[in-house]
């Protein structure tokens, strides 16, 4: 996983509620198309017409929004699928942060496991970032500094956030889950040994 | 001792080791894979992960599967090559596979409780948000993307912060035409598809107890819509009833042993939650969709809401683009509105109580001529039983086909699809925009109300029929 420490960049303004994984990305995308590739099929139904052009008025194909790499957005972004491609098809776009009220449980999850970075503001905050950018026709760039764990925006007001030590930890220095926890090996196999006793029933399926 | 939830008691069985900030490795004691876990189980294998616990997975085809009728394991479909890929790699992992024609095949979150691998007290996971199905039974439940996927087949283990709890009480009894999808349709256009971001969800109350395990397992299922990982509810005499006999539910006096356990896993009474919400079930009337997003639901006899109304102006946003996507008008009644689809079938409302449920409705009458209408049972064995009682007979004298066990139109990610433009009624879980195919506008409502539609043509009441 690549590290997240520092970012600054544009920021693109998506302030609906409710954006799911399904707008993210397509399912149908999934079946042909391998993580790394998924880049131009985010946002699929929103960014182009029927006739396979570019809908003038999305804001990501709009300049200098096309060359965001952060985007805020209102409440319950990422809510639905599990699909974590709906990650790696904003990765893959070359967003690296998204900014928002609240997310959907999984989708934020997933983006831990991807090294794309969600941040949680209150509404308001997040709504003077959107002012300020527009104010500058998006060119002006908000900064994301994980090790502060803080957000400057574009005229340079700073506004704290907080993530738990341990995501906040893995993300600075892009760790790998399954790695950490197979060093568990022995604590696993310990729990599962008295679990079992316990509890024979979880364990009678198969047996 | 401090009192516990229900949630507290089987989050702490499951602790392996206990973290920072209220995180915690948690033991899996039940990993459920659909024919997308192929992905993953290819990734560990080039890692040279082995599978740790190929017996706590179970496995099947449900989201790419052809649902055409007559289909078999010999059957093309343009998914075909994902299906061969699971087959593949289960056999390499040693993982069982419930394959299509067999009982077992069906979606997960069917399958799941009908052979009784989930179970009361356990804590299972699955790569489908819709996974808090299981919660249903009394367990912990929830959904996970595909690198947590990979970190369960390695390790059996996942780490996950220990979320908030909130309890849902639903007291009173249904009106006519209500059904356990109008009550959690009702919840979430109340509290909104984020109101239960960050908990864990407890159903409880007189309605919730008085419901068999098929319609627990139907609130459960929205719970992700309420923006809630986990859902539950607690395992009483009807679970219990419920699981006696079936294939991976414990047997003779181990089942009574499990049973007695399973008694001490309900809320203590003065357990804490950190939410209460009280829903009066006699303001529950029968619920439709009538956006893109869940919480876009009104009762069938209301209006389609004004966004001009609404002072927030993300929600106004959203509410706007639904209507025009939907090719809706605010204040227009709903009741009324012409449809062209109907779908009855889902991890949500594919199960036997759910067809009887519509067929109730079907049975000597005719789908208005104009609507395609599709009954897909959520599993094999739901299949076979439906039509040993002759449910098959009644739907398709209705007009209704009568298709093969899978996901089929609630994702449309398997060949069917609802054409662009059309209008849909559907007893699934997400009306999100090109859901049930691009282009497609999907109203969410119970079986009762998607059969009611399908007759009258229109979205109609079904306590008018």
């Amino acid at each position: 996983m690549e590290k997240f420490d520092k970012l600054q960049a544009i920021a693109a303004p998506l302030m609906r509620q409710n954006i799911d994984t399904d707008m993210v990305i397509r399912i149908e995308r999934l079946r042909d198309l391998p993580r790394g590739k998924l880049g131009p099929y985010a946002f699929e139904n929103a960014r182009y017409k029927p006739d396979g052009s570019e809908a003038p008025e999305f804001i990501l194909n709009r300049p200098p929004y096309r060359d965001a790499k952060l985007i805020l957005a209102a409440d319950n972004f990422g809510c639905g699928s599990s699909r974590e491609a709906a990650v790696w098809a904003l990765w893959d776009y070359g967003i690296r942060c998204v900014i928002a009220p609240s997310f959907g449980p999984i989708f934020y999850n997933n983006c831990f496991q991807n090294g794309l970075l969600p941040v949680i503001l209150p509404l308001p905050v997040i709504e003077e970032l959107v002012a300020e950018v527009e104010a500058s026709q998006g060119t002006g760039q908000v900064s994301v500094d994980l090790e502060k764990c803080t957000v400057t925006s574009p005229s340079g007001k700073v506004t704290s956030f907080k993530l738990d030590e341990m995501r906040r930890e893995a993300m600075l220095k892009g760790q790998d889950q399954i790695e950490q926890t197979r060093t568990r090996d022995p604590q696993i196999a310990a729990f599962q040994k008295a679990d079992q006793k316990r509890f024979p029933w979880l364990y009678a399926a198969r047996q | 001792m401090a009192a516990k939830t229900l949630f507290d008691k089987i989050w702490d069985r499951h602790v392996i080791e206990q973290y920072a900030d209220s995180y915690a490795l948690l033991h899996i004691s039940r990993h459920l894979m659909h024919d997308g876990g192929a992905g993953p189980l290819a990734l560990n294998r080039s890692k040279g992960y082995t599978v740790r616990n190929p017996e706590l997975t179970f496995a099947t085809m449900d989201h790419a599967v052809s649902t055409e009728p007559g289909r078999t394991k010999a059957t093309r479909s343009e998914f075909s090559q994902r299906l061969e890929e699971m087959r593949k790699e289960t056999t390499i992992a040693g993982i069982e596979l419930f394959d299509l024609g067999e009982p077992g095949q069906g979606i997960i979150h069917v399958i799941g409780p009908e052979l009784g691998a989930s179970l009361p007290g356990s804590f299972l996971v699955c790569g489908d948000s819709h996974t808090c199905t299981h919660g249903g039974m009394g367990a912990i439940a929830f959904g996970i993307g595909s690198s947590e996927v990979s970190h369960v087949l390695a390790t059996q283990s996942l780490v996950q912060r220990r979320p908030m709890t909130m309890r849902v009480t639903y007291d009173g009894t249904p009106a006519p035409g209500v059904r356990p999808k109008d009550m959690i349709l009702y919840l979430i256009g109340q509290i909104g598809t984020a109101g239960g971001t960050g908990y864990a969800v407890e159903y409880a109350g007189n309605a919730i107890r008085a419901l068999p395990v098929e319609g627990r397992l139907t609130i459960c299922n929205l719970s992700i819509e309420l923006g809630a990982k986990i859902g539950m509810v607690a395992p009483d005499e009807t679970t219990y009833e419920f699981l006696k006999g079936r294939r991976f539910a414990p047997q003779g006096e181990l089942f009574d042993q499990a049973v007695a356990d399973w008694r001490t896993l309900p809320s203590d009474p003065s357990a804490r939650f950190d939410r209460e919400v009280k829903i009066d079930m006699a303001k529950i009337a029968p619920q439709i969709t009538w956006g893109t997003s869940p919480e876009h639901v009104v009762a069938v006899d209301q209006r389609i809401p004004d966004p001009g109304t609404v002072e927030d102006p993300d929600r106004r946003r959203a509410m706007e683009a639904a209507l025009e996507y939907m090719g809706l008008k605010a204040g227009d009644r709903i009741a009324g509105t012409p449809i062209d689809w109907v779908f009855i079938g889902s991890c949500t409302n594919s199960r036997l109580s759910d067809l009887r449920e519509a067929a109730a409705l079907a049975r000597g009458r005719k789908v208005a001529p104009h609507v395609t209408a599709w009954v897909v049972p959520g599993s094999e064995t739901v299949k076979r039983e439906a039509e040993a009682e002759g449910l098959d007979r009644i739907f398709k004298e209705a007009g209704f086909a009568w298709r093969e066990p899978g996901c089929s139109l609630c994702l449309a990610y398997n060949g069917d699809r609802v054409p662009p433009g059309k209008r849909s009624v559907s007893t699934s879980n997400r009306n999100f925009v090109g859901r049930q195919g691009p282009g497609a506008r999907t109203h969410l409502a119970s079986p009762a109300m998607a059969a009611a539609a399908a007759i009258a043509g229109t979205i109609a009441d079904v306590r008018s029929l």
